[in-house]
């Protein structure tokens, strides 16, 4: 990448933006993984097969990608809530104040999830 | 994004607020006891509160998933018209369908 | 002081490419003087635009180092890291030549907008008494010190994905008329901005914002145009 290219990259490095990015690649991420999170829930069906995908997700890798996806919720919940009421209350000023909030909630969520999964 | 798009998708972000919470804190929980089928069952099964719990949170995501989905993919990859409209209707559709499969296997 | 400054150029149309100038520096420089010194004294042929020189006008705005800021304000000092300058002409508008965009289509959105001001009475009527404690004209107040000078259309990830959309200086626009009691077309004018190529198509991001070379908010006008658009569909009036 160019020097220029990563100035004008650089234009959008504030919380604002970050805040849009997050939001938009954790809801991407999120809509992505539902139906397969539909489809293993449906292995419900069969106890035996559930069972057998449970002891799948106890290795470590798959673990952290299960902290990633709380992370995404948590992260999304957080943001979206910031923007519902960044839109439908009066203008705060507070806003860094608020996507600080959100970036914890979604950083406790994970570290909470990783704890709970030790 | 029309009006009515733009009043769905907040609406049913106001809906899922308080239910992803619930179900931030069931995951912890879930995870803590130890996920098995027979606990998870053990909780669900025959429940009518998680099986409107989940319902609606199903309906809710499906909708706020595509129409999400419908704006990134407007804005990043320029598809529009019928097309796109078909194609977010069948992921809309699959959703749904096994969200409130897994909804009635599990209550 | 002594140093010279590196300064790259954009030079033709969107076609065109950065071209390299030697600039010296000078006390309480801006990148407006570095512009005028080159066309001056270096380049006749270099094409940009300006008129007052104190940040009134809202003509001089320009890509400096990646980010739209009215360069007669920006000093040198301030936003030449390492010592160098790239001037590009602002994002989001058709190149004309050089520093030059055509803000045509700029304007256009702020007719789109409703950005008019429909009277509702004549010079024969007596003036409008508007209290300036009231909440509708603090949030016009809040708002009206726009220059026209498209940082904000230029910053506008939005406008740069969606050709359509109006942007935030039309839209910031839209919603000053609409806290103006003296106006008489809120409602058309609620229609022009509710769609996704109006209000409903900003993600706040906040480039707006960020950049307004006036310090006002874009972002949050625009939000308040969408709870204005939402209460109305509520309502069933849109």
């Amino acid at each position: 990448m160019t020097a220029s290219a990563l100035q004008r990259l650089a234009m959008r490095n504030h919380p604002a933006y970050w805040a849009f990015v997050v939001h938009r690649v954790s809801g991407v991420g999120l809509a992505l993984f539902l139906p397969l999170h539909f489809l293993v829930l449906g292995l419900m069906l069969e106890p035996r097969a559930a069972d057998a995908f449970f002891r799948w997700t106890e290795q470590p890798l798959v673990k952290l990608a299960e902290t990633l996806l709380v992370v995404l919720l948590a992260v999304h919940l957080a943001g979206g809530l910031r923007l519902l009421a960044l839109e439908f209350l009066p203008w705060s000023d507070r806003q860094k104040t608020w996507i600080a909030i959100a970036f914890g909630f979604a950083l406790f969520s994970g570290l909470l999830f990783l704890l709970a999964a030790w | 994004m029309s009006l009515r798009l733009y009043v769905l998708q907040r609406l049913t972000a106001l809906v899922m607020a308080p239910l992803v919470l619930v179900h931030l804190a069931v995951i912890v929980y879930a995870t803590r006891t130890g996920l098995s089928a027979e606990a998870i069952l053990g909780r669900t099964e025959g429940s009518l509160f998680w099986a409107g719990f989940y319902g609606l949170f199903v309906v809710a995501a499906a909708i706020h998933g595509t129409i999400g989905l419908r704006t990134v993919l407007v804005e990043m990859t320029g598809w529009r018209g019928g097309g796109l409209d078909l194609a977010m209707l069948c992921f809309f559709l699959a959703v749904l369908v096994l969200g409130l499969r897994a909804v009635v296997i599990v209550t | 002081m002594t140093t010279d400054l590196d300064v790259q150029v954009w030079r033709g149309d969107s076609a065109g490419e950065l071209q390299r100038y030697v600039v010296p520096r000078g006390d309480k420089q801006t990148v407006l003087d570095v512009v005028t010194y080159i066309q001056r004294r270096l380049d006749p042929t270099l094409s940009y635009r300006f008129a007052c020189r104190v940040g009134m006008c809202g003509s001089c705005a320009m890509t400096v180092n990646g980010k739209p800021r009215w360069t007669c304000r920006a000093s040198v000092e301030r936003v030449a890291e390492a010592g160098s300058l790239e001037l590009r002409p602002l994002r989001n508008m058709p190149v004309i030549k050089d520093l030059a965009v055509d803000m045509t289509g700029f304007f256009e959105k702020w007719q789109e907008a409703g950005g008019r001001f429909v009277p509702t009475s004549t010079r024969h009527d007596p003036i409008a008494v508007v209290p300036p404690s009231s909440p509708a004209r603090q949030a016009a107040d809040a708002g009206i010190e726009c220059i026209n000078c498209g940082i904000c259309h230029a910053a506008c990830d939005v406008v740069a994905w969606d050709p359509a959309y109006q942007g935030p200086a039309a839209l910031n626009r839209a919603w000053t008329l609409q806290n103006d009691v003296r106006d008489g077309d809120h409602g058309q004018r609620l229609r022009a901005v509710a769609s996704g190529s109006g209000c409903l198509g900003c993600h706040s991001m906040g480039n707006c914002a960020r950049y307004c070379p006036n310090s006002l908010n874009p972002t949050g006008s625009i939000a308040g145009l969408k709870r204005l658009a939402v209460k109305a569909a509520l309502k069933g009036e849109l």
